[in-house]
């Protein structure tokens, strides 16, 4: 539901990060996002398309890659895969676990073309 | 999560960005320029100022979240009348619409500043930044934020309060923890609302309740109380108290904290 707010803060600092590279349009926009972030890879897509407008990323293609759930274990020390609902620990079955990866929602790499580039 | 010390990088996604990995090179001689930047980082700057401005006036700042109607505003009436003479209290309420809730809790005489966000589904930290505005943190101990009634938004966008408390309500079913993970995961503590309704309601139990959270791997605390029998709010009220002490005792020690980290992500957030 929130996804077009999160595109525009992402856009923002894309928007940023190309003025900071002296960029002259951004191609491509990659984001991580863990399935604990809250946002929604499809709706963020689809949301990119209407915010990109007007924007030095109108062209820009945006790829969302997901990363797993991974858990460590404080009682028996197993990191292991977990799911969005099932967190135990896969060995031992504690509750007790803390995170490693799952919860990302990171800009991970912008893609674009500097100005002095285009000109060589 | 942080922006600056490169945690975000885990264990489960270093691979990506290591030589030989998916986004080392990019292709046609264009500039790909590894940011790691959280994508709320506007947000989470706006919200890291306003925890700053909490912590230096001495406030600890709570945020509620729940579904609308599981009792978030009859809770805070409840505990104001428990607790008012014991903490200056303040609430900052964010609805669509109304200022029902707040003329509520203003009726208590109690400062309440409601925010009405239109459509938007959930408060963010420049919202929360200017309802403080028109509040005097120097004549207050806990600022309580009550969110927008949404078990799916609220989560995701850091207010710059010290801790989070997700309300389920009897009437919702013991499986919202399961169905709605990042919320209640989000909590440091769960209170389960209406509890005095449990007598008619044969399909919600709280000890289910409880497994489902327990399987989102959170150590929060479970609390059953009814903001309709003071004698429930026991645990409430002594919980609250021991996160205004914990929090005067981080200030006093120029530390502050963020809602849910856990352990090993404290560490790594030593400077936060």
């Amino acid at each position: 539901m929130h996804e077009l707010a999160v595109c525009q803060a992402m856009l923002e600092q894309v928007a940023g990060i190309a003025a900071r590279e002296q960029a002259s349009e951004v191609t491509r926009i990659i984001v991580r996002i863990g399935p604990l972030s809250g946002v929604v890879p499809e709706l963020l897509e689809q949301a990119f398309t209407i915010a990109r407008s007007g924007t030095i990323a109108n062209q820009a293609e945006l790829i969302t890659e997901a990363t797993g759930i991974r858990v460590r274990c404080s009682q028996c020390g197993a990191e292991t895969d977990a799911g969005i609902t099932r967190m135990i620990c896969g060995k031992c079955g504690d509750y007790r676990t803390q995170l490693l990866s799952g919860d990302e929602l990171l800009l991970a790499s912008v893609e674009l073309n500097r100005a002095e580039q285009a000109v060589e | 999560m942080c922006d600056t010390c490169g945690c975000n990088v885990t264990q489960g996604n270093r691979h990506l960005i290591e030589a030989g990995g998916k986004h080392e090179h990019t292709h046609d001689g264009k500039v790909a320029v590894e940011v790691l930047e959280n994508l709320l980082s506007e947000n989470d700057h706006q919200a890291g100022h306003n925890r700053q401005h909490f912590g230096n006036h001495g406030v600890l700042a709570v945020n509620l979240m729940s579904s609308p109607g599981s009792g978030k505003t009859s809770l805070l009436e409840a505990t104001i009348d428990a607790l008012n003479q014991e903490f200056r209290i303040a609430v900052i309420v964010g609805d669509l619409e109304t200022e029902n809730d707040a003329e509520r809790i203003r009726s208590k005489g109690i400062s309440a500043v409601q925010i009405t966000t239109g459509t938007a589904c959930h408060l963010d930290a420049h919202m929360v930044h200017s309802a403080l505005h028109q509040l005097n943190l120097d004549d207050l101990d806990i600022v309580f934020v009550e969110n927008v009634g949404n078990l799916v938004c609220p989560a995701s966008f850091d207010l710059g309060q010290h801790l989070n408390v997700t309300l389920l309500s009897v009437t919702e079913g013991d499986d919202k923890p399961a169905k709605y993970p990042v919320i209640f995961r989000a909590a440091d503590a769960i209170l389960i609302s209406k509890s005095d309704l449990l007598p008619y309601l044969d399909d919600f139990k709280p000890e289910r309740a409880e497994q489902a959270i327990r399987h989102l791997a959170s150590e929060a605390p479970v609390l059953n109380l009814s903001a309709r029998n003071s004698s429930t709010l026991d645990n409430w009220l002594t919980w609250l108290r021991k996160a205004f002490t914990i929090q005067d005792a981080r200030r006093a020690a120029g530390e502050t904290t963020k809602p849910k980290i856990q352990p090993e992500g404290e560490k790594l957030h030593a400077h936060g």
